[in-house]
């Protein structure tokens, strides 16, 4: 069980702010979410060519120089490589395919948690505000963000089992509630080729959008036979590299609440998060029906579909 | 008027000072500013005071309320004067799911929409909403009546067992043993009471009534199907 | 030694040959149209299906008839590995006992410390389980009570609200916050030493309450705020939170409401106690109660109560270890319950962790529930003393699990209030004179060391070596 939040700033002057506004929607949550928390933000597009990772390892002393030097050679391209405590920003113009595999092959415990072209993912346990330091980001600048505050249901407090858990390029799923058939579900996608980490309901619904959309199907398709496939209880909001969607299953318990003003479009679990941004007094507020799925900011969201050539394995999360 | 921030006082002495409040001449009036989506406030109280909560609140505002009346100038969260024993709580913007739920007594009146469970196992609350409400509202609803001035979402009243609702707006779709019944001049007198009441003008002409079939009150194999 | 090794050969019927065994004919002879065997050759002994045994088979005839599935009270009646699949192993040579009465071994439970003012100190670690008044008679709400009260103990309100003859004769009352709702009321709840939030119960994870319409008289449906006469539908779950995240939410409403000074427990039926366990500490539980599947309801489908749950045994291990996991044991208290029936359940509950139980069935049993005394009543209901389970229709002999008022007054409220604290004294007892042999100064000093046991199940589930061995299966290797 969780609290999860997004904000997209709709006002461009707001954008060197993102990182202090975030952050009271992010602690307000740690109540219902004092084990781990996790944040996907979206700042600094990379340039045409180049992809972004967000690499992470169980310690904060790794050498990712060294790494980073070893891809540079390996693959013939470049690369650019700034630790964020625990975690590590990759930039480079390789193949995003050879990449990964080089990076499955060639170090032991290093995760990739994100990749795209504007996407950072930075998740670790402890309670929110000591993660939100950890790696910076009050000081963050950028269009919009997601994060998670976790409250582990059915599956150890780890690193990987925080969420976001990233589905594709630019794309990533935080999820409040719990599902009751992720078992089996895991069990098929494995059949298909799928890799997971952990044994984390979450981690199955990120892998599910994953697959579909690799098959060419539009995120908002994916998220509509979401609604058929996945069994439980959920609110999801996923990030992509436009904006944030948000789907509530159709019994739709577990509390969701939006809110926009002409300056930014808000999700919460609680409202009180959304209450310390400035102008939610006067908001408009409503809340997502269930069963339906609602998108901001990205306004290519029908047309959004990943075909990637061969099939990505979910341990990109 | 007292005044109360819960920014400054915070929540376990803004509940304490109401809990314990005489509604005498200068004990009546309290207004509590900068609720902030908190949770809780101004639950069971169990005076006639008049509370006034400035914003936004939470999840079970005015919970279990008794004899206070407490009005919300904003939205309410989950569960707003939920086990509502008496008195009066009213939101001045939307309440979010499962308003007055269980409440045994009391008037809630929600001037926007209620969101999904509206009146969810109602035992004696009376519930006027001027906007809609969502899915299962009236769910389980045993006693007291729900005036629904919009529409009504999927599945109302569904299991309802002796509770009466006035729907003037479209209802999507109607619960398990749900059914319309005929609008009688009583029912009527009781509609017209009840928007007066909560400050509502509406043509009760406009409004048709919903309640129990009564088949699922003893269990006959022919009606499983509504299990 | 029969020389025709085929005596069931065909022939024609209506032959007739000597009944010698050494030459065995084959007689026939028609009934009706069918010809049918000689009674001189022997049969095989008629063999019942171990699959579809007798009561299997009346069930189906059951349902056949009636189109509903089977509704009864009580907790899973199969044979499931329990407390007495466990020994104590006592004193010897490296452990010494304690004398009887000077050395004294204590028995008292300080319950919910964790966030209330005001925590339960009960003076033995057995409390008494929630059961509805509804589903039980007033009498018997009353000698709950008394007994409990002379015990120094506590008793639950159940499904239905509190009545003021138990408020007024139990000196610790814990009352129940369930789904339905019924009769819930701020004023009970400050009238209350503690609050049990409930999220399941053990005979029926999953399920709600249910009451049929022969026991909803006049004064259970106004408690309830329902017609009188009708089935009561049953909610599964809270009508405004789902989930630990939101349950903590509901905690502080409760806590704002009763000025912290109430302990609030969350009662789970066994499921997934490791989980529950934790997710109750962290929605802010001050004691947890786990219900295993031999725990007893009122009223539920049969199928629920045998199928769906976890033996009380295997629920221990897994919610003590989530409460050492977050550094919470004895801190947040575990209370046990489901099919806890003498002092050595008692002491084998509390050497696996648990810092009390709870009884319900048991307390029942003890005021006269399934009495042979009234076996000729049972006869007339159908069944047997000990077999009685169909509390729904309300027609109990012993005047407990009725509202029928000439029935309900068969039960004296003081004989039976103190028949209960008679048996809970015996428990008592029983446990600390376990408890000394094993050289403990006080029941919670019990550990999963002073326990043995004797089949493989029994110590794969309590996590305690078979007896004789070191071997915890699933644990140790061999």
């Amino acid at each position: 069980m969780c609290g999860i939040v997004g904000l997209y700033l709709k006002n461009e002057a707001l954008y060197p702010e993102l990182g202090a506004l975030f952050k009271p929607m992010l602690v307000e949550m740690t109540s219902r979410g004092p084990d781990s928390a996790g944040v996907a933000i979206y700042r600094n597009p990379v340039g045409e060519g180049q992809i972004k990772f967000s690499l992470a390892h169980a310690s904060s002393d790794y050498d990712w120089a060294t790494l980073a030097d070893a891809l540079s050679t390996a693959l013939s391209c470049n690369t650019d490589i700034t630790r964020k405590d625990t975690h590590a920003i990759l930039v480079t113009d390789g193949k995003e395919q050879a990449v990964q595999a080089w990076l499955a092959n060639n170090t032991a415990d290093v995760r990739v948690v994100g990749r795209g072209n504007s996407v950072e993912i930075f998740k670790e346990t402890g309670l929110p505000e000591e993660v939100y330091a950890r790696f910076d980001l009050e000081s963050a600048q950028g269009r919009h963000m997601i994060g998670h505050t976790r409250m582990a249901t059915e599956s150890a407090v780890t690193t990987a089992g925080s969420h976001p858990f990233a589905t594709g390029a630019d794309l990533c799923l935080v999820h409040n509630g719990s599902l009751s058939n992720h078992n089996r579900l895991r069990e098929e996608l494995k059949r298909k080729g799928v890799r997971f980490d952990t044994e984390n309901d979450s981690e199955v619904a990120a892998a599910y959008l994953t697959h579909k959309l690799q098959q060419g199907i539009s995120l908002k398709d994916a998220l509509e036979q979401a609604l058929d496939d996945l069994d439980g209880f959920y609110t999801f909001c996923i990030g992509t590299g436009d904006g944030f969607a948000v789907l509530r299953d159709p019994i739709a318990c577990k509390h969701a609440v939006l809110a926009e003003t002409d300056d930014w479009v808000a999700m919460a679990t609680e409202y009180r998060a959304i209450a310390t941004l400035p102008g939610a007094e006067n908001a408009r507020i409503w809340e997502p029906r269930p069963a339906t799925v609602y998108a901001w900011g990205a306004e290519t969201l029908e047309g959004l579909s990943i075909n990637d050539a061969q099939p990505m394995t979910a341990g990109a999360a | 008027m007292n005044l109360l921030d819960l920014k400054t006082d915070g929540l376990r002495k803004i509940n304490s000072t109401l809990q314990n409040a005489v509604p005498d001449s200068a004990g009546a009036e309290w207004l509590i500013m900068n609720p902030m989506g908190q949770h809780a406030i101004a639950c069971g109280l169990n005076a006639e005071l008049s509370v006034t909560v400035d914003g936004n609140a939470g999840f079970y505002c005015a919970g279990m309320n008794q004899q206070a009346d407490v009005t919300i100038k904003g939205h309410a969260g989950v569960g707003v004067a939920e086990n509502m024993m008496s008195g009066r709580v009213r939101v001045t913007g939307n309440a979010s799911q499962s308003a007055g739920a269980t409440g045994h007594g009391g008037l809630l009146i929600i001037e926007g929409d209620a969101s999904s469970r509206c009146g969810i196992s109602m035992k004696g609350i009376d519930i006027v909403v001027g906007g809609s409400v969502g899915h299962m509202s009236g769910f389980m609803a045993q006693v007291g009546h729900m005036v629904i001035c919009g529409d009504a979402g999927d599945a109302l009243g569904d299991s309802i067992y002796e509770a009466i609702l006035y729907v003037a707006g479209e209802v999507e779709s109607l619960g398990a043993d749900c059914i319309e019944k005929p609008m009688t001049a009583e029912h009527e007198k009781t509609l017209a009471e009840l928007l007066a009441r909560a400050g509502m003008e509406k043509d009760v002409k406009s409004f048709r009534r919903y309640g129990s079939a009564r088949k699922l009150y003893n269990f006959d194999v022919d009606h499983a199907g509504e299990y | 030694m029969l020389t025709n090794p085929w005596p069931y050969r065909r022939q024609r019927s209506g032959y007739a040959g000597s009944p010698n065994p050494l030459k065995p004919t084959r007689r026939t002879s028609r009934v009706n149209g069918h010809t049918i065997m000689d009674e001189n050759i022997p049969r095989v002994v008629p063999r019942q299906s171990a699959t579809f045994d007798a009561y299997t088979m009346s069930e189906i005839r059951r349902a056949a008839s009636t189109g509903i599935y089977d509704i009864r009270g009580g907790g899973a009646k199969r044979p499931l590995p329990h407390f007495d699949d466990l020994l104590f192993l006592g004193a010897s040579i490296s452990r010494y006992p304690l004398e009887g009465y000077r050395e004294r071994c204590g028995t008292d439970v300080t319950l919910g410390a964790r966030h209330a003012s005001k925590p339960l100190e009960l003076k033995i670690p057995i409390t008494i389980a929630g059961m509805s008044f509804g589903s039980l008679s007033g009498q018997a709400k009353e000698a709950l009570g008394r007994g409990a009260n002379a015990a120094g103990t506590s008793t639950t309100t159940g499904d239905g609200g509190m009545t003021a003859e138990e408020r007024e004769h139990s000196r610790l009352l814990v009352y129940q916050y369930l789904p339905s709702r019924y009769g819930m009321n701020p004023d009970d709840l400050r009238k209350a030493d503690a609050i049990e939030v409930v999220v399941g119960q053990g005979a029926k994870p999953g399920g709600g309450g249910m009451l049929m319409g022969q026991k909803i008289n006049d004064r259970v449906a106004s408690m309830r705020s329902l017609p009188k006469g009708i089935d009561q539908r049953s909610a599964c779950r809270h009508p405004d939170w789902t989930g630990p995240d939101d349950l903590e939410i509901k905690i502080l409403e409760l806590r704002e409401i009763t000025n912290w000074e109430k302990p609030i427990y969350i009662k789970v039926g066994g499921a997934r106690p490791y989980y529950d366990t934790a997710l109750a500490v962290k929605a802010g539980a001050d004691v947890i109660v786990v219900d295993g599947m031999q725990g007893g309801t009122a009223a539920t489908q049969n199928v629920f109560i045998e199928h769906v749950g976890l033996p009380t045994l295997a629920c221990i291990g897994p919610a003590v270890q989530a409460l050492q996991d977050l550094d919470m044991h004895r801190k947040v208290q575990l209370i046990v319950s489901g099919g806890i029936r003498n002092g050595a359940d008692v002491a084998k509950a509390m050497a696996l962790g648990a810092d009390a139980v709870s009884i319900g069935t048991a307390a029942l049993i003890a005021m006269g529930d399934n009495d042979p005394h009234y076996e000729n009543e049972y006869n007339k209901l159908g069944t047997t003393a000990g077999a009685y389970d169909a509390w729904h229709l309300g027609h109990d002999p012993a005047g407990i699990t009725t509202q029928e008022p000439e029935l309900a007054e068969r039960l004296n409220p003081e004989t039976a209030g103190r028949r209960l604290s008679n048996y809970l004294q015996v428990m008592t007892l029983e446990a600390q004179t376990i408890a000394r042999a094993c050289g403990k100064n006080h029941l919670h000093n019990l550990e999963p060391e002073d326990l043995c046991a004797l089949t493989v199940e029994a110590a794969a589930m309590a996590g305690v070596p078979l007896a004789g061995t070191s071997w915890v299966p699933g644990r140790t290797p061999l």
